[in-house]
């Protein structure tokens, strides 16, 4: 009994052999190998491209929470029948707590603002305290900001941005000029800036045009309690948060269903986590691009073994195992997927770079989404080929070679 | 030992045909020695293509014991099966059967890679049997670059060259004019001169005589015929 090569370097020797086949063998086949790999390319890229720029957006956003939302907290509070909302008394307690630097309330209305001929419905008009104006310093580009007389006061008096100085006052200084809200006459006493309202209300509900004393903007209402407040901390805002909660559970009854307390962190994680259903969902259905690209592999792999019957008779004439047959076909169907899914990563994290300079957004190259990709096509490749090999493989030769 | 070199008992092979049998190898004895020359002479359908299966351990008998070097070849798995057609026999088909992508040279060293041979020694071992067969100056010839008696004798350094206990050849000459084919039997006479085991099946009594022996089948029986006189 002869025994040639054989042991680990033999199998080594063989797998480079057919490596080298199987290489040989897609180069024999341009086109039909090109337009295989272009299934799996295709496919690669569309999951790349959509995963890469959605975790892209969802970095730049989560960058823009965290640099404008540091110590902030939100408080909604309903209330009960007995007392639907917050007075100002409990804005100050709140503010007294530990930890807490200040209190703005946030009263919001839409209405209809007028000068001259000049109408504009559906205004956003925010209520605003001192407050507001003392820890953003830079939400006023002109003028004063609002006091505590105002507040006292109930005055008449309004910051407008810069579209609102477009609207009614063309070429006219407004500060100091009358404008029409809801009806009232307001005093014009400042200008905001552009990066004035960038609380996390604004965000999620469209920035204020126009912000006035939040007491003139409760009386517009019909309304003497505030809901919404934006609570300012300093350090640790989750021993603050239980502080505010235990203030509201006396405040209230004990009923927690009255009141609603949001955290940054919270936001950004509900953010967070509907971005990431986003990249699933939309990952899933490219992914179907992905298989069917398989069935694409699949096809060329059948058509192979198919055109192959007499080569596949040959090999097992001369000594080849089945296994020997089996790996061929395998590796030639791995290598496919996987230059389809190289070459797929590229082009799709290119792709998701193009996509993220037009939105604006600062491109995040994300590596778990290329060894998705390329692994999901290697797996792709070997789970596709599997069948047509494990054909090859069982081919009796003699029904093989017959067709001599 | 040297009984058991090729040694075969009743062998029978028997297809299912639907709810017939078709019986095509009606126990067969054959002996052969070490360096014979045999041809097996039968008409198509006298069951000739099945006994070079069973001979070439591509198909297994129904029934009936086969010894190949000291291998039972009836109690082998398809694995077993594969490594003595890789080590013990040497295929010659019809048609040369080369492999078009591949030069001479590699379409000889195929046999080698399935065993696990190193490179190097496939180069050389493919190299000595081109230069056997007297095609030396074809080495990277690619199969449609040669003729059809080149492209036999590449076949035959490739069941050659993995120094096999049998050279089994079915109608080596079959799409040769004849001519080349005069060539390749000669080739076989110098091969059988050097000591080599050679099995030829054929249908054609011209080819059949250059063996040393030759058997007849027909109708699935084998019968010896009269020793050919050797030249």
């Amino acid at each position: 009994m002869k025994r040639m090569g054989s042991g680990i370097l033999g199998s080594f020797f063989m797998l480079v052999e057919s490596v080298r086949m199987s290489v040989a063998n897609i180069r024999q086949n341009r086109l039909r190998s090109f337009l295989t790999i272009l299934g799996i390319l295709i496919g690669v890229t569309a999951v790349i491209a959509l995963i890469t720029t959605i975790q892209s957006v969802s970095g730049s956003i989560s960058d823009s929470f965290s640099s404008m939302g540091a110590g902030t907290l939100t408080v909604s509070a309903t209330g009960t029948e007995l007392k639907a909302g917050l007075d100002a008394e409990d804005m100050r307690r709140i503010a007294e707590l530990d930890g807490v630097l200040g209190v703005t309330p946030s009263v919001s209305l839409s209405t209809k603002v007028a000068r001259g001929g000049a109408l504009e419905t559906g205004v956003a008009v925010s209520g605003k305290n001192d407050f507001y104006f003392e820890s953003n310093p830079d939400a006023i580009a002109r003028g004063r900001a609002i006091n505590a007389l105002d507040l006292e006061g109930k005055s008449r008096v309004c910051l407008i941005n810069a579209d609102m100085v477009d609207l009614f006052f063309y070429g006219v200084d407004p500060v100091g000029e009358v404008l029409y809200i809801g009806g009232l006459d307001f005093t014009v006493i400042g200008i905001l800036s552009e990066s004035a309202d960038e609380t996390v209300q604004s965000m999620l509900s469209g920035s204020a045009d126009i912000m006035i004393p939040y007491t003139t903007a409760l009386k517009m209402n019909s309304e003497s309690l505030v809901t919404g407040i934006t609570v300012y901390t300093e350090g640790d805002s989750a021993a603050v948060q239980d502080s505010i909660e235990a203030f509201l559970d006396a405040l209230y009854n004990y009923e927690d269903d009255t009141y609603e307390i949001t955290t940054m962190d919270s936001i950004e994680d509900t953010m967070d986590s509907m971005l990431s259903m986003m990249s699933a969902l939309l990952g899933g259905i490219a992914s179907i691009a992905l298989v069917v690209g398989g069935i694409g592999i699949m096809n060329m792999m059948l058509t192979s073994v198919t055109e192959r019957t007499v080569e596949i008779g040959l090999k097992k004439a001369v000594g080849a195992r089945p296994g020997q047959i089996q790996a061929q076909f395998l590796i030639e169907s791995f290598l496919l997927s996987v230059v389809g899914g190289v070459s797929g990563a590229l082009l799709g994290v290119a792709l998701s770079a193009a996509l993220c300079s037009v939105m604006g957004t600062s491109f995040q190259l994300s590596y778990a989404a290329i060894a998705l990709g390329v692994g999901f096509s290697a797996a792709v490749g070997i789970l596709f080929g599997w069948s047509p090999a494990r054909k090859a493989s069982k081919l009796n030769p003699i029904d093989a070679l017959r067709r001599m | 030992m040297d009984r058991e070199f090729f040694r075969m008992r009743g062998i029978t092979k028997v297809y299912k045909m639907g709810d017939e049998d078709a019986v095509v190898l009606r126990g067969i004895d054959l002996d052969i020695q070490r360096g014979e020359y045999l041809s097996v002479l039968g008409p198509s359908g006298s069951g000739k293509s099945t006994l070079m299966n069973i001979i070439g351990c591509l198909d297994q008998p129904t029934e009936g014991e086969y010894a190949l070097d000291g291998n039972r070849i009836e109690d082998l798995d398809e694995l077993e099966l594969a490594r003595i057609r890789g080590s013990e026999i040497g295929f010659v088909f019809q048609n040369a059967q080369l492999l078009t992508r591949l030069d001479a040279q590699k379409n000889v060293e195929l046999p080698l890679i399935y065993a696990g041979v190193r490179p190097k020694e496939r180069e050389r071992r493919a190299r000595e049997m081109l230069s056997l067969v007297g095609l030396s100056d074809r080495m990277h010839h690619r199969p449609n670059q040669l003729s059809g008696g080149q492209q036999q004798r590449v076949a035959v350094a490739r069941a050659l060259v993995t120094n096999p206990t049998l050279l089994l050849a079915d109608e080596p000459t079959g799409a040769l004019d004849q001519r080349t084919g005069r060539q390749i039997m000669e080739l076989f006479q110098q091969l059988s001169g050097e000591g080599r085991t050679i099995i030829m099946i054929t249908h054609d009594l011209n080819i059949a005589k250059c063996a040393r022996r030759v058997v007849h089948i027909i109708d699935g029986n084998l019968t010896e015929g009269e020793e050919a006189t050797s030249p």
